[in-house]
């Protein structure tokens, strides 16, 4: 545990010597949108995470990246709360967003949750059509006052999502007649829709062919300018062409976080760089 | 583990010869499955075409009825009764009820018989010898009721002559459809000579003639009339049973299913109640008739013989076998449905009811519709609760007493007369058979339906 700590705070020294870059493709001159402290997860007697800490910044994209089953999902449901519907689950430790403990008994999942958006794995819109999906989180959430709002915020978010021109025809089409690289990019409208501030996005290409991702690519680096954006990938490149921080996590603990070009060209870590030379993982 | 060293050395002929070598084997195997299958599957096609053509075969006949169509005279000479009453300036509503029953009564005790004996002459070629119990037993023993309420509908009636049609009898319509042996001696025929040469009379001069068989489907159950009886009364208890099958069984057992399954904290108790759901879907139903004998009649005092409780004790069956469908297509939903949902921010309830509810919707739905059809053909638990007693009625209400199809066929099959159990009770299974037929194939239309539109 201690020796953990003085790894964190060694990582948030390099934090903070990267905060004097000018470069505007390095995260750490934003200010700190999520803050994890000393984050652990039991899956009933299993411990998957130990004392994760780390700073998350906003309007950047973060990278997890890190062997599988390190727990890098697991942290990330950790930040929207998902763990509270996996049973068994017991998440200890703080995470506060905007200084705001989101474990705090008194702070609502739900409302959380719209703020916190969530884009997955493999692509799971809704079994409804494609308007309908995007529809959903503002109806339910009570943010569009009529249906002129609603078809405004269906399209701006369809826009932002880069999906609009593929799809306007056909609105009303199931949505999961799309194809794999659309049906993800009308998850993350969806998430848009709602306007949430952060976004975490659990290996959202693995399931993608290159074009398809490539084109989720960009549109990340174009979403970054207004949302706070956490992504798990098992990509180097990916981490490296859309990221400005990067946390390596190994069997649960985080060993190293930091600007992602200093991640990728001298991390401090053996086994950091062990992961990014491929000789791990 | 030992298995690696030797594959890495084989050659790659060796290898194609060893897997070649299994191939026949897991081939024939398949076959032999696939013949099984196959086999049994012929069996059971099998079973249920020689069910089918055993039904059909006696009841397609029962679906033809003979009618009779007499000139009936209402005779003031066999008629001798008061005028109608006619209600009084200032009688009360009771009065006039007790002295037009009054009327009715001397109007029933009157010998119809006759009459219908005048009409049936009145058919017959001239100077034909029959005597009047012969003559009878043409037409169907309900005839003379039929002719006494068209009177009191319209007692202007007396002195004139009408047309009416009423049945034959269910012997005279078996000699019609050649169900009697013609060679038969006297002794052993049901008809006597006379009678069976005066329905051949009426089959040839039009008298009587041949129609699909209304009094079926819309008479009631008969006690001394075969050829009259009918499924109207228990066709529609089966119908206010069903209904309050629908109306209970099915809110209640989906949302206790979606309570279970989606909501309740996984606890010794909720095990407990599962456990027991699932015992409960294999007690025999003639212990929930038992149950409901003990329960809704001798504890809440509700009706003996009505639908109301035939429907409450039917739900309590049908319960189980909805929570247990319901809970099952539930469990079936994609986690990554329940995801999505969550993800967005839906709460627990928006969830199942915006998502998770309804994809499966249509496994929920052909689930209910199987269980009420299985509710409708039951009969052990209704016998217990008296509705197995005789009504000549049709309910208007589900606290009236009625009987139920399934106990209709048994009931007929019980009978003594051979009328009745024959063509009565395959005609009358065919009915509850196309009722499920019709239910199951609405639960496949609705299924496909619901899928195509998810
Ligand atoms: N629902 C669960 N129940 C029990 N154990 C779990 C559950 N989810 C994850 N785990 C365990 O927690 C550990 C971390 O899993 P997690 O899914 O977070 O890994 P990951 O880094 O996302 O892996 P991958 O890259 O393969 O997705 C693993 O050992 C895994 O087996
Ligand atoms: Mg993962």
């Amino acid at each position: 545990m201690d020796m953990l700590a003085g790894k964190v705070k060694r990582t948030e020294a390099t934090i903070n010597t990267m905060a004097t870059r000018p470069d505007a493709h390095t995260a750490p001159d934003r200010p700190i949108r999520i803050n994890a402290e000393d984050v652990t997860v039991h899956y009933g007697a299993k411990q998957a995470l130990f004392g994760i800490s780390i700073e998350i910044p906003d309007r950047a994209v973060t990278s997890f990246i890190g062997p599988s089953g390190c727990g890098k999902s697991t942290f990330l449901r950790c930040i929207n709360r998902m763990n509270d519907t996996i049973e068994g689950a017991k998440v200890g430790g703080t995470i506060t967003l905007d200084g705001e403990n989101i474990y705090d008994p008194s702070l609502d999942v739900v409302e959380l949750r719209a703020r916190i958006g969530m884009v997955f794995q493999k692509p799971n819109p809704f079994p409804k059509s494609i308007y309908e999906n995007v529809a959903y989180g503002p109806k339910i959430h009570g943010l569009a006052r009529n249906k002129a709002d609603l078809d405004e915020i269906v399209i701006s978010s369809l826009k932002k999502a880069g999906l609009f021109e593929e799809v306007k025809d056909r609105l009303n089409e199931p949505g999961t007649g799309l194809s794999g690289g659309q049906q993800q990019r009308l998850c993350i409208a969806r998430a848009i829709a709602v306007g949430p501030e952060v976004i975490l996005m659990d290996e959202p290409c693995s399931a993608l062919d290159p074009i398809a991702t490539a084109i989720i690519e960009e549109l990340i680096d174009e979403l970054r300018e207004n949302y706070t954006i956490v992504i798990v990938t098992h990509s180097m490149q990916q981490a490296a062409r859309v990221s400005q921080k990067t946390a390596f996590f190994h069997l649960g603990k985080l060993i190293e976080v930091g600007p992602t070009s200093d991640i990728f060209t001298n991390p401090v870590h053996k086994q950091t760089q062990d992961y990014i030379m491929g000789r791990i993982g | 583990m030992t298995d690696t060293p030797r594959v890495a050395t084989l050659t790659s002929a060796e290898r194609t010869r060893l897997i070649h070598s299994g191939l026949r084997r897991r081939h024939l195997s398949e076959q032999v499955f696939k013949g099984l299958g196959l086999a049994a599957i012929i069996l059971a096609l099998g079973f249920v075409a020689l069910l089918f053509a055993d039904v059909l075969r006696k009841g397609v006949p029962a679906f033809v009825q003979s009618n009779l169509h007499l000139a009936v005279t209402y005779d003031p000479a066999i008629i001798a009764v008061e005028p109608a009453p006619i209600r009084e300036a200032g009688q009360s509503d009771a009065d006039f009820r007790a002295v037009s029953l009054k009327w009715q009564r001397d109007v029933a005790l009157l010998n119809w018989n006759k009459v219908v004996e005048a009409s049936l002459r009145a058919a017959a070629p001239v100077g034909f010898e029959i005597d009047s119990k012969q003559i009878l037993t043409t037409a169907e023993t309900d005839a003379r009721h039929r002719i006494r309420e068209l009177f009191v509908a319209d007692p202007t009636l007396l002195g004139k002559t009408v047309e009416v049609e009423v049945l034959a009898s269910a012997n005279a319509a078996n000699w019609i459809k050649g169900n009697i042996d013609r060679s038969l001696p006297d002794t052993q025929q049901q008809l006597s000579a006379p009678a069976r040469a005066l329905i051949d009379q009426f089959t040839a001069n039009g008298t009587i003639s041949s129609g699909f068989a209304w009094s079926i489907l819309g008479n009631v159950d008969s006690r001394a009339a075969p050829a009259a009886a009918g499924l109207a009364g228990a066709f529609v208890g089966s119908l206010f049973m069903m209904l309050i099958v629908v109306v209970l069984a099915v809110p209640i057992g989906v949302a206790s299913a979606i309570y279970l399954e989606e909501f309740a904290p996984k606890s010794r108790l909720t095990d407990f109640i599962e456990v027991n759901i699932n015992n409960l879907a294999a007690v025999p139903s003639i212990v929930f008739g038992l149950l409901g004998a003990a329960v809704f009649i001798n504890y809440f005092h509700l009706p003996l013989s009505a639908p109301i409780v035939g429907g409450l004790v039917l739900t309590l069956m049908t319960l189980p076998t909805i929570i247990i469908a319901t809970r099952g297509a539930l469990l079936g939903v994609s986690p990554a449905l329940r995801q999505a949902a969550l993800g967005m921010g839906a709460s627990k309830t928006q969830m199942v009811f915006h998502h998770v509810l309804p994809v499966t919707l249509p496994s929920i739905l052909t689930a209910t519709i199987l269980g009420v059809a299985h509710a409708l053909g039951e009969t052990a638990p209704l016998l217990l609760i008296g509705m197995k007693a005789f009504v000549a009625s049709v309910p208007a209400t589900p606290f009236d007493q009625a009987t139920a199809l399934p106990v209709q066929i048994y009931l007929w099959q019980g009978n003594e007369n051979r009328n009745f159990f024959e063509p009565r009770t395959a005609a009358a299974i065919m009915v509850l058979l196309a009722l499920m037929i019709t239910l199951n194939g609405f639960a496949i239309y609705l299924r496909s339906r619901l899928e195509k539109r998810a």
